[in-house]
């Protein structure tokens, strides 16, 4: 039989504060950061001094997501980042630009690599075991859980694995986003992201981490059922896509009680949700995330931790709600998500 | 000499990003590795580099940096007495 994967502890740092979901936190930007915590009750202050944000965010998160599972040590460490650490990696190109290649500063150079931010949690943790990285555009985080599962799956012991998505803003390289019509010409607010009929998005920055065990105790929140990522699909093939991903997993579009798309307002690629909200889950209760945190390459971590809380609390943030159908129960969640027609990714989530 | 402390702290603030501390909080012969400041080897590093960026010295064993960087008074001393700008 195959085993079962719970979701035990669950962090999320983000653009929106987590204590106020009836008063969304509402910007007039295109880019705007994620709200951070004290890091201080979390990093030491000599180890936080030279810290980027996606560090600082990562290691919190981790801790946190660990906390709530009540482990100190998990098994692995499964990280994904899309960009990884930005803001390193400017500072270290503008002071070899500076300096004329000569007497650069080695700290932004050791930590602009996309594994620092796994490596700093496992420094942080002391912990020895499997540290992985993935970067995979915005199916990194996807490609962390399969890791995960994979893991999880092949193991007859009870193991806990810390798995999450980290990416930050950093003042030039995100501003690149603009320059290829990424993000929308003009400013417009966050939460009228959905009304939008234009192309591009509106980018943020955020963290968010998974405890997944084998055993479920009292905190769990979902047991994580599956993950899937296709590169490209063709925009008439995506309910057929969808289909199969059910069938592979016992289950079918009608048991599905709500889905979390990732509409993010581009209208050169929302067509993918639209299909689907339209066909294969028209009398299904729709979710959307994107005008609450923006889009970047681990956003689906916000989902998911949505989703976590919602099979947990038996509620839905209104804010969310994409249509008006109300789910008379809620045992199965599904999350899709794609970033400009690729990296199309499936997460599918059941009630513990 | 006094002038030229106050700097070095001041510099290795800025530098290894050593939030809310003043120059005043570093001591002249506190260690400034293990039980004293704290720095580690990458601030080692860094030292190294701000050496030869602000007084043009370089290093060119390693292993003098440990009899280099003990406090700011024999940071001081060693830059006064082999600073080329």
């Amino acid at each position: 039989m195959k085993a079962k994967i719970y979701i035990n502890g669950i962090s999320s740092i983000s653009a929106q504060n987590l204590d106020s979901e009836a008063n969304p936190v509402s910007y007039h930007k295109t880019i705007f950061p994620a709200i951070s915590p004290n890091y201080k009750e979390f990093i030491k202050p000599m180890a936080l001094r030279r810290m980027s944000k996606a560090i600082k965010m990562g290691i919190t998160s981790a801790k946190v997501a660990l906390s709530e599972a009540k482990i100190e040590i998990p098994d692995a460490i499964i990280t994904g980042t899309g960009e990884g650490c930005k803001q390193d990696t400017e500072r270290f190109l503008e002071n070899l630009l500076d300096q004329d290649e000569e007497l650069l500063s080695p700290t932004s150079f050791i930590q602009s690599t996309h594994n620092t931010i796994g490596g700093q949690i496992a420094l942080n943790l002391g912990c020895k075991n499997y540290n992985v990285t993935y970067t995979q555009n915005s199916a990194s985080l996807e490609s962390a859980f399969l890791d995960a599962e994979m893991q999880l799956l092949e193991t007859s012991e009870n193991k806990s694995v810390l798995v999450g998505g980290v990416d930050e803003l950093s003042e030039k390289i995100t501003q690149f986003k603009s320059l290829d019509g990424q993000l929308k010409s003009v400013d417009i607010h966050n939460l009228d992201l959905l009304k939008e009929d234009s192309p591009g998005t509106i980018t943020s920055e955020g963290s968010h981490f998974f405890t997944l065990s084998t055993e479920k105790n009292n905190n769990s929140y979902a047991e994580f059922k599956d993950v899937s990522i296709k590169n490209s699909i063709q925009p008439e093939k995506i309910n057929e896509e969808v289909e199969i991903f059910l069938i592979k997993n016992n289950i079918n579009a009608a048991a599905i009680d709500a889905v979390i798309f990732g509409n993010n307002g581009d209208n050169r690629y929302d067509h993918y949700y639209k299909n689907l909200q339209q066909n294969l889950f028209k009398n299904t209760t729709q979710l959307a995330y994107k005008h609450l945190v923006g889009d970047y390459d681990t956003v689906s971590g916000f989902a998911l931790y949505s989703a976590c809380k919602i099979l947990k609390n038996g509620r839905i943030p209104s804010i969310m709600n994409l249509n008006s159908s109300t789910p008379k129960k809620l045992k199965n969640i599904l999350i899709y998500n794609q970033y400009l027609g690729r990296d199309h990714s499936l997460i599918l989530l059941s009630a513990v | 000499m006094i002038n030229l402390q106050t700097e070095l702290k001041e510099s290795i603030i800025e530098q290894l990003n050593l939030e809310d501390m003043e120059p005043a909080d570093i001591g002249n012969d506190e260690p400034l590795f293990g039980d004293g400041l704290g720095l580690d080897s990458i601030d080692a590093l860094e030292l190294i580099v701000l050496l030869e960026k602000d007084y043009g010295i370089k290093l060119t064993d390693p292993a003098q940096s440990r009899e280099i960087f003990v406090s700011i008074n024999k940071m001081a001393e060693f830059i006064e007495a082999n600073r080329t700008k």
